[in-house]
């Protein structure tokens, strides 16, 4: 599933980003890649940004972005 | 001075670094909690033994050494001549900061690690053994704390004999399995409760509570503004000037004889026989009063509650909260921040313009804000000098400005090729403020206003006087007559507020004191000023900013926009 679609409080791990190279780069150096536990904390209505939690650091991201991240849920 | 070494202080956003900064100079810098504070480059000098110095340069941070943004590819540029590297680590989210730390070490450059947020790692359940990650890291690795100094003399005589050391070079993929095999020897977590900050984090990050809680910030903090001020006017700086300063001009201005030149210039004209700090426009009376007594209580209560802000790591949430919305006035999250800081002063507002990420936004966001965002000087004189009339006026001019944010952001988002780019950003977590970066930094830009503004509103003073006395006022206001009766409504001597208002604005909207406006007039010509055009000074920085053509197309909008709506106003009210 993308990872627009967890709900609040649910933990999934990156299966994929889809999107160039750019897009991959930023998100790794926020901690968001291929294989990384992350816990949905909120969503903005109206398609708005999704907060998640990886690591220990907090990390909004638009939802443009969080569209191309594919996670699975464990 | 022989032998100056280039030493770069560099890391991920928001780690920290400006804090080091500060403790390693000693200089004055401005240490925040959001990602971008550095904009320009701070740098300053440090001790580094007998005879030798070294130039502290406080690079942006970055999350990579991979170039995206300009920004990044002066960061590049400056790592090429820096002679030493001090890489500043986030303890509290060690696997996402050694990316950096493993491509920087590759670079062959001397190197140490100053491993920040030290105390508040450990609040986190993190433990982490410091020899173990510098046995791995292979470079010497320091724990210190910006905020209370620890670690802080260490870490300087660790940068006295850095020796440079040669890393084979690994690929991407490489680098993340070598941080994997790093944190999993040298970092333990154990389970902490949860803070009452954390708690306060989470309310205020969903957006069901958060939203409420946005508003509620921000009113509250204008009330507290407000209520500084006016307590620190009434209280404070009134009575210094009626008590203190008033007899000493009385004197002055028998020992002038009331007349003449002089009189003119520094004393200004008497209202009904008296000296009136508002009104009578000379140096000594209005050119001090407008800028101690009227102004400086505001900036300095704005900037007090927003340093709080700032500090506690509030603006990001801010900054998430209100994302949609200004994704339909064509720009992303962090366009907040520019628009808040233009509230303190439009100068620092246009230098944050460079935080937009596109040349689309950062139009938008510059003609927003010197169209609808007026700075605190001109706030606190219109909240002095319309509040007379009634709150509900002062409230008709914000009123209508903020109106004016939307539909023109929405109009320009519409017109304008392109679209908002996607946000993403870290959001930091709450931290206590330190009262003394609090006030260190209040004193920063308390003394940049008083050292920027102060001269600038005598010289603005002096020029009204010169304008009035050679009668340049008269030939223009016979010139603008048509525009300003005859479109706006305006008596033709506000011509003199108008010009005045390329210079200050606080200066601009005081001259309409003497000239006897009705309320509607009045209301209008606050409005104008507020949009017709920046001040000189947000002028300058935008043009470094936008380019002059951007910067061209965006006056056009403003006083297109200040034509059209003066109008309105005096059709409708």
């Amino acid at each position: 599933m993308k990872l627009t679609e967890m709900k609040a409080k649910q933990t999934a791990v990156v299966i994929d980003i889809l999107g160039g190279h750019g897009v991959e780069n930023r998100l790794g150096t926020m901690g968001i890649r291929r294989g990384k536990k992350v816990t949905m904390i909120s969503a903005h209505f109206w398609r708005g940004p999704i907060t998640v939690l990886v690591d220990k650091a907090k990390v909004a991201i638009g939802h443009g972005i969080a569209q191309k991240i594919l996670v699975e849920e464990v | 001075m022989a032998g100056e070494k280039k030493i770069l202080l560099m890391g991920n956003p928001n780690v920290g670094k400006s804090a080091i900064f500060s403790r390693l100079t000693g200089a004055r810098v401005t240490v925040s909690n959001y990602p971008g504070t550095t904009v320009g480059f701070c740098q300053g000098y440090m001790n580094l033994g007998k005879d030798e110095r070294g130039l502290l340069i406080d690079v942006p941070g970055v999350y990579n050494l991979e170039t995206s943004c300009k920004a990044d590819a002066i960061c590049l540029e400056m790592l090429d001549q820096g002679d030493i590297v001090v890489n500043i680590v986030d303890a509290t989210n060690l696997e996402r900061n050694l990316f950096l730390t493993l491509e920087l070490r590759e670079r062959k450059v001397p190197m140490v690690v100053a491993l920040n947020m030290w105390d508040e790692r450990r609040h986190k359940g993190i433990e982490i053994d410091v020899e173990k990650l510098e046995k791995e890291l292979g470079v010497p690795v320091i724990p210190t704390c910006g905020l209370t100094g620890v670690g802080i003399k260490r870490l300087m005589v660790t940068i006295r004999t850095l020796q440079g050391k040669e890393f084979s070079p690994l690929t991407k993929d490489e680098k993340w399995e070598e941080i994997g095999k790093i944190v999993d020897t040298a970092q333990t977590l154990h389970h902490h409760h949860h803070t009452f900050l954390e708690r306060l984090e989470d309310i205020s990050t969903r957006p069901v509570t958060g939203l409420p809680i946005a508003v509620l910030v921000v009113v509250l903090s204008f009330m507290i503004i407000r209520f500084i001020a006016e307590g620190l006017i009434g209280h404070v700086f009134e009575p210094l000037f009626d008590k203190l300063w008033l007899p000493v001009i009385e004197k002055l201005s028998g020992a002038l004889g009331g007349s003449g030149f002089l009189q003119e210039i520094l004393i200004g004209k008497l209202i009904d026989g008296q000296i009136d700090f508002g009104m009578s426009f000379g140096l000594l009376t209005t050119g001090l009063y407008v800028p101690l007594a009227a102004v400086l209580p505001y900036i300095l209560s704005f900037y007090l509650v927003l340093g709080v802000l700032e500090d506690f790591g509030y603006l990001p949430r801010l900054a998430t909260q209100v994302d949609n919305l200004f994704h339909h006035l064509g720009l992303h999250g962090y366009a907040i921040i520019p628009m808040i800081l233009g509230l303190g002063c439009n100068v620092p507002g246009a230098m944050a313009l460079r935080l937009m990420e596109n040349r689309r936004e950062k139009f938008i966001a510059a003609t927003l804000m010197a169209v609808a965002v007026p700075c605190m000087a001109q706030i606190a004189m219109i909240v002095g000098l319309v509040g007379e009339r009634g709150g509900q006026y002062v409230a008709a001019i914000f009123g209508i400005l903020f109106t004016l944010l939307i539909v023109k952001g929405l109009l320009m988002n519409r017109i304008m090729k392109g679209s908002s780019p996607e946000i993403l950003w870290e959001i930091p977590p709450y931290r206590m403020p330190h009262p003394l970066a609090v006030f260190k930094k209040l004193w920063m830009r308390i003394s940049a206003f008083l050292k920027e503004a102060v001269p600038f509103v005598l010289l603005g003073v002096f020029v009204v006087n010169l304008l009035y006395m050679t009668g340049v006022i008269d030939i223009m206001s016979r010139v603008f007559a048509p525009i300003l009766s005859g479109l706006w409504g305006l008596p033709k001597e506000t011509i003199s507020a108008m010009l005045i208002g390329f210079l200050r604005k606080d200066v601009a909207v005081g001259m309409l004191g003497p000239l006897n406006l009705t309320t509607k007039q009045l209301v209008t010509a606050c409005t104008i000023l507020a949009i017709y055009f920046p001040c000189i000074a947000t002028f300058i920085v935008m043009v470094r900013e936008l380019g002059a053509k951007d910067m061209a197309k965006a006056a056009a909008i403003m006083i297109t926009t200040a034509v059209i709506v003066g109008t309105l106003l005096n059709i409708l009210l």
